[in-house]
């Protein structure tokens, strides 16, 4: 019982640090901004006043938020490796803490990225929701899952040389079940499909991220100790 | 023994290459160990072997403290290291640098205590500037304020003096000095004056 | 040289019985007969991925390069039954809803193991070090995996599926007769023979092949 409550103490201070590095440089939130506010942009553009088909729109969001978390994810480990503070890293914490304070990071750049790129879908692609409580905790879960997943793909890849597209590659078919699910739910809380999916879906999406976080947790020693 | 470091048997390959095989030694408590070699024979990699950065590909490496063998979690309090290819985090300043450390340690950090350390290396003063600021010999300086932190039991140090002005050399003299009297020093080197340094040498390759 | 012979003769007679001794089915008419490749096939898939991720498993128990070899021979034998059952698969689905591709839960999860295992030798091919290429491979071999069972329980909600049950007994549509059920057996036990020649080949190939390295690492140093 001790042992995880100091593994959070210690992840945190790691988001912390990683959390004051990022609010300097900016470097990971802007590559992701960018990237998710260019394609909305775009795809608004190209529809005009329409409004899309829900199944185009579900899916549409759950698109742009995937490709961003791709986009930037990968750079808290690289930037560690690229740098040389690995190596310091290494010396002084538990595999265990890197992990959370990670995780906790790209959760907390997600929901944010989220935070912002969410309310301009709805904006720009006339979309009205029609049961926004799901819809939010879609989002929430779904956000969660994409962070909880991507975190140690992203260390294997910063490990693997950083090849350019290698996280998509590899987070592709392991975020499947999620993004499917997701799209599903967004559709039903978009009102293109049975209320009373949502919450079964909603469970899938919790018990997804629950082995995400965990298997990562027991796994991360492995890829974080070469 | 109390307090040793024993290498046994340790071999590593790197890739389709042999580094050394078959490395069997002791550094009893209170002594400085040397470790010589032409570049590529090892001996960075031996250093990370020892610190459990790298896996060996053969043997072990078993460091004793108060006659109990320490576990890979128990060695990290005990472990300093300062080499060419760690860095600090350039975009943090050197307090911060510290105060990230002391908590991932779970250790007491006060601004006075950080401020002595500081002085202690040389960087007086230049506490709250970024890393990225610095020259290489202060940052070269700043490693030996984050390798003495937690005041490690055993100093492990890859090419002590590089990039380092003459005060600097003096540092790492006192600091090797402090250490062997508390200690143990288990430093890689080709510098005739730093191998003085040594109880005993090994040399690899 | 024995057991290859014996397993070639097998195999041939498993093929001939198919299409002379076998009756066709009902319902699926002669269509039916694939049943006797397409089956064996994927089951045989399912195992090796199978066995390739308790493969890595051990391998980070116990870190021996030798299993990570084992992993990586079951992905490919892995993917290589994969890839015939898909086929096998479209095929029959052709003849059977009239479209070789319509996004059945088998086809969508059989989709995703390819792509799962793709994902993992572009990894391997990524990472020169075979060390860290074994540790790396076998994190995410393991990984993917866990998100299999999620898939198998996701697709079927979103589509339905048309695919006949051979497991299912309530299901009496496609049930199997005396001959169809010795042929089917008999493929599946060459299927499995195959696989287990395969496997040995590739091991003794891949073994020596590392004996290699570690030899010209002994002349090199």
């Amino acid at each position: 019982m001790i042992k995880p409550l100091r593994w959070v103490k210690q992840g945190l201070a790691i988001w912390r640090k990683d959390l004051q590095i990022e609010f300097r440089t900016r470097y990971t939130y802007s590559a992701l901004v960018m990237f998710a506010v260019t394609t909305l942009v775009t795809v608004s553009f190209a529809i005009g006043g329409f409004t899309a088909d829900v199944e185009i729109t579900a899916a549409l969001l759950w698109i742009i938020l995937f490709f961003s978390a791709m986009a930037g994810l990968a750079r808290t480990f690289v930037a560690e490796e690229e740098t040389g503070t690995v190596t310091a890293l290494k010396m002084a914490a538990q595999p265990e803490p890197v992990y959370l304070g990670k995780y906790l990071f790209n959760v907390t750049i997600l929901c944010s990225l989220a935070l912002l790129v969410v309310p301009l879908f709805i904006m720009l692609l006339n979309i009205s929701i029609v049961l926004p409580l799901a819809f939010c905790a879609v989002v929430l879960l779904g956000t969660l899952g994409l962070a909880g997943a991507s975190t140690i793909l992203a260390a294997i890849v910063s490990k693997a040389g950083a090849k350019n597209s290698l996280l998509t590659v590899l987070a592709f078919p392991v975020l499947l079940p999620l993004l499917i699910t997701a799209i599903s739910a967004t559709r039903a809380a978009l009102g293109g499909g049975l209320a009373a999916e949502v919450r079964s879906h909603l469970l899938t999406l919790f018990f997804y991220n629950g082995v995400a976080v965990v298997a990562s947790l027991l796994l991360f020693e492995y890829v974080w100790n070469e | 023994m109390l307090n040793q470091v024993a290498v046994k048997n340790l071999s590593k390959f790197y890739q389709q290459r042999k580094l050394f095989t078959d490395v069997s030694l002791t550094v009893p408590d209170q002594s400085v160990l040397v470790v010589l070699g032409p570049n590529g024979a090892g001996k960075t990699t031996f250093l990370r072997i020892l610190c459990g950065l790298t896996p060996a590909t053969a043997g072990k490496v078993e460091i004793t403290i108060n006659g109990q063998i320490l576990t890979p979690e128990e060695r990290r309090a005990q472990l300093g290291l300062v080499t060419p290819e760690l860095e600090l985090y350039g975009e943090l300043t050197a307090v911060e640098n510290l105060e990230f450390f002391a908590r991932v340690r779970e250790l007491p950090f006060s601004r006075q205590q950080a401020r002595e350390l500081l002085e202690f290396v040389g960087l007086k003063g230049r506490g709250h500037d970024f890393v990225h600021t610095y020259s290489s010999g202060m940052k070269q300086r700043l490693k030996y304020a984050y390798a003495l932190l937690h005041q490690p039991h055993i100093l492990i140090l890859d090419e002590p003096t590089t990039n380092l002005d003459e005060a600097g050399v003096a540092l790492v003299d006192s600091v090797i000095r402090r250490q062997r009297e508390r200690g143990i020093v288990i430093m890689a080197t080709n510098e005739p004056e730093e191998v003085a340094y040594g109880d005993q040498t090994f040399t690899l390759g | 040289m024995f057991w290859q012979i014996i397993l070639g003769i097998w195999m041939s007679a498993v093929i001939v019985a198919s299409f002379l001794y076998m009756p066709s089915t009902q319902g699926l008419g002669e269509m039916g007969r694939i049943i006797v490749y397409h089956v064996p096939a994927a089951w045989i898939a399912v195992a090796a991925y199978l066995m390739a991720m308790l493969n890595s498993l051990g391998y980070l128990r116990q870190n021996k390069l030798q299993l990570d070899r084992q992993a990586q021979i079951n992905a490919e034998l892995g993917t290589v039954f994969c890839l015939l059952a898909t086929v096998t698969g479209a095929i029959w689905s052709r003849g059977a809803w009239g479209q070789y591709w319509n996004w059945d839960p088998r086809q969508t999860s059989i989709t995703v193991l390819l792509m799962i295992y793709a994902a993992y030798f572009v990894l391997r091919s990524a990472i020169p070090d075979a060390e860290r290429r074994a540790r790396l491979a076998a994190v995410y071999a393991i990984l993917a995996f866990l998100t299999v069972p999620f898939l198998v329980f996701i697709a079927p909600r979103v589509y339905v599926s048309l695919h006949p049950d051979l497991i299912n007994v309530q299901n009496r549509s496609f049930a199997m007769d005396r001959k169809m059920l010795v042929v089917f057996l008999a493929s599946l036990l060459g299927f499995t023979g195959l696989y287990a020649w395969m496997y040995n080949v590739q091991l003794r190939l891949e073994n020596l092949l590392a004996a290699a390295a570690m030899k010209r690492r002994e002349y090199d140093g």
